[in-house]
């Protein structure tokens, strides 16, 4: 065993940067993944066969794959075809693509649940399609899935470190070149700290905001 | 475009170790699972607040960042080094094992209270109850969340090529780097973690249908065609 605070405190102006990163990725992509989400979700109510179809094939893939793996799609693959990212654009990207397949069955189950009697009456008030979405369906829809939303926030920011693996300089991604150019072990139980330490009260945040919908829903 | 060299040496022995790794993490996680998850229903507080501690520690890593620390960190600490695929499957088991063990809690506290009341009246033990009552009625229910894990976990099992274990992932990696192109591999990649994630549900919709049959809520597609080459008559028959 050995533990040294000096080790420590050389990391730590390393660390912050990689938090800030940390954070960055994990807002931007939140951004992406609650806003494709919702497009995913939609075009799989659509009256079109050759909308719902495709959709649902995509996400079923990618919900089904490994984002590791998409992410080095990405970075070495598209960029022979089109448009080419820096590592840190391309994981926020591969991170939001990713959830938005999960927060796509979120919105889902949400606006399965909003009752038949409100489609039927957006209809006979004769409201047009785009308002019976934006004024009737997805305000009760989405009310109720906040919870389930914040749960798939937690479990990108634990899939973010994947990042650091095409070379974002994350938390991880700074511990590991911290660590690999002065063979110390304490970077890595910094950040494992770190993780508990953010993930821990977001949980605790979620269970009562879960809990204060159940009782004025 | 790939060489049949790569392939056979590079691509098929990593199609088997992400298939060892699955297994031998999947096996680690229901330990682990079924574990924790009954002694988080344990009647003494300190060992509920231990399974606890547990689930929300390795619930709240991230299981990357774990792999890391098992694979780099805890070798200098201990002067003991892991092999790296048992460091991932350590890693992935213990991650994995925590989301199941709630798994496992959730569908032990919805066995109907008056089952383990009718194991208490019959002098069942604890570990006979659990054993006997509550763990085969709520096998079921347990069966399409750990489902979803499943699929979590052979997604997950990408990471160990992360720490140099020569997985899928990890040929792949190889196999751009030798051949300098990165379409058709990584594509062959996502298509073959789906058709394994697609092969793992049909393997575990079977497992559900068994499960419910076992506790008499019959499938119908099981027992369709016993049922429609039963006389309709018998229905009204001495009972």
């Amino acid at each position: 065993m050995n533990w040294s605070w000096d080790v420590v405190s050389d990391f730590m102006p390393l660390f912050w940067d990689g938090v800030l990163v940390t954070l960055q990725a994990l807002a931007l992509g939140t951004l992406i993944a609650f806003s494709l989400g919702l497009v995913w979700a939609i075009a799989q109510r659509s009256r079109f066969a050759f909308v719902r179809w495709p959709v649902s094939a995509i996400t079923e893939f990618i919900r089904n794959t490994p984002l590791l793996v998409q992410l080095f799609f990405l970075y070495f693959v598209v960029p022979e075809w089109g448009p080419s990212m820096s590592a840190l654009t391309t994981g926020i990207v591969g991170l939001g693509l990713h959830y938005s397949t999960y927060t796509a069955e979120v919105y889902r189950s949400g606006i399965g649940g909003v009752p038949v009697g409100q489609w039927e009456a957006a209809t006979a008030l004769s409201l047009p399609r785009v308002r019976t979405w934006t004024a009737v369906i997805l305000p009760q829809a989405i009310r109720r899935v906040v919870p389930a939303l914040g749960n798939y926030v937690i479990a990108m920011l634990k899939d973010s470190p994947m990042i650091a693996v095409i070379g974002a300089l994350e938390m991880l991604g700074e511990a590991r070149s911290f660590s690999n150019a002065t063979f110390t072990s304490e970077a890595y139980t910094i950040v494992g700290i770190a993780f508990l330490v953010i993930a821990y009260p977001a949980s605790l945040l979620i269970r009562a905001l879960e809990r204060r919908l159940a009782l004025t829903s | 475009m790939m060489t049949s060299g790569m392939f056979q040496n590079y691509f098929l022995p990593g199609i088997w170790i992400t298939i060892q790794v699955t297994v031998y993490s999947a096996a680690l996680a229901a330990v682990v699972a079924f574990t924790i998850g009954t002694l988080r229903t344990s009647r003494l507080w300190i060992v509920r607040f231990l399974a606890g501690a547990y689930f929300e520690i390795f619930r709240g890593m991230s299981a990357l960042v774990m792999l890391f620390w098992l694979a780099f960190s805890l070798p200098l600490i201990l002067q003991w080094q892991l092999v790296p695929m048992y460091a991932g499957v350590l890693a992935l088991g213990l991650t994995y094992g925590a989301y199941g063990s709630e798994v496992v809690r959730g569908a032990l506290a919805a066995v109907p209270v008056a089952q383990r009341e009718a194991g208490v009246a019959l002098g069942f033990s604890r570990a006979q109850r659990l054993r006997r009552i509550e763990i085969p009625q709520a096998w079921p229910e347990m069966v399409p969340p750990f489902n979803n894990l499943l699929i979590e976990l052979l997604k997950g099992t990408a990471l160990v090529s992360v720490i140099g274990v020569a997985d899928m992932t990890y040929a792949g990696n190889l196999v751009r780097l030798g051949s300098n192109e990165s379409a058709p591999v990584y594509t062959l990649l996502l298509v073959l973690y789906f058709a394994m994630a697609f092969v793992l549900t049909r393997g575990m919709r079977v497992v559900e249908r068994v499960a419910k049959a076992g506790v008499g809520q019959a499938d119908p597609l099981t027992f369709r065609r016993t049922k429609a080459t039963a006389p309709a008559t018998t229905s009204g028959g001495a009972r």
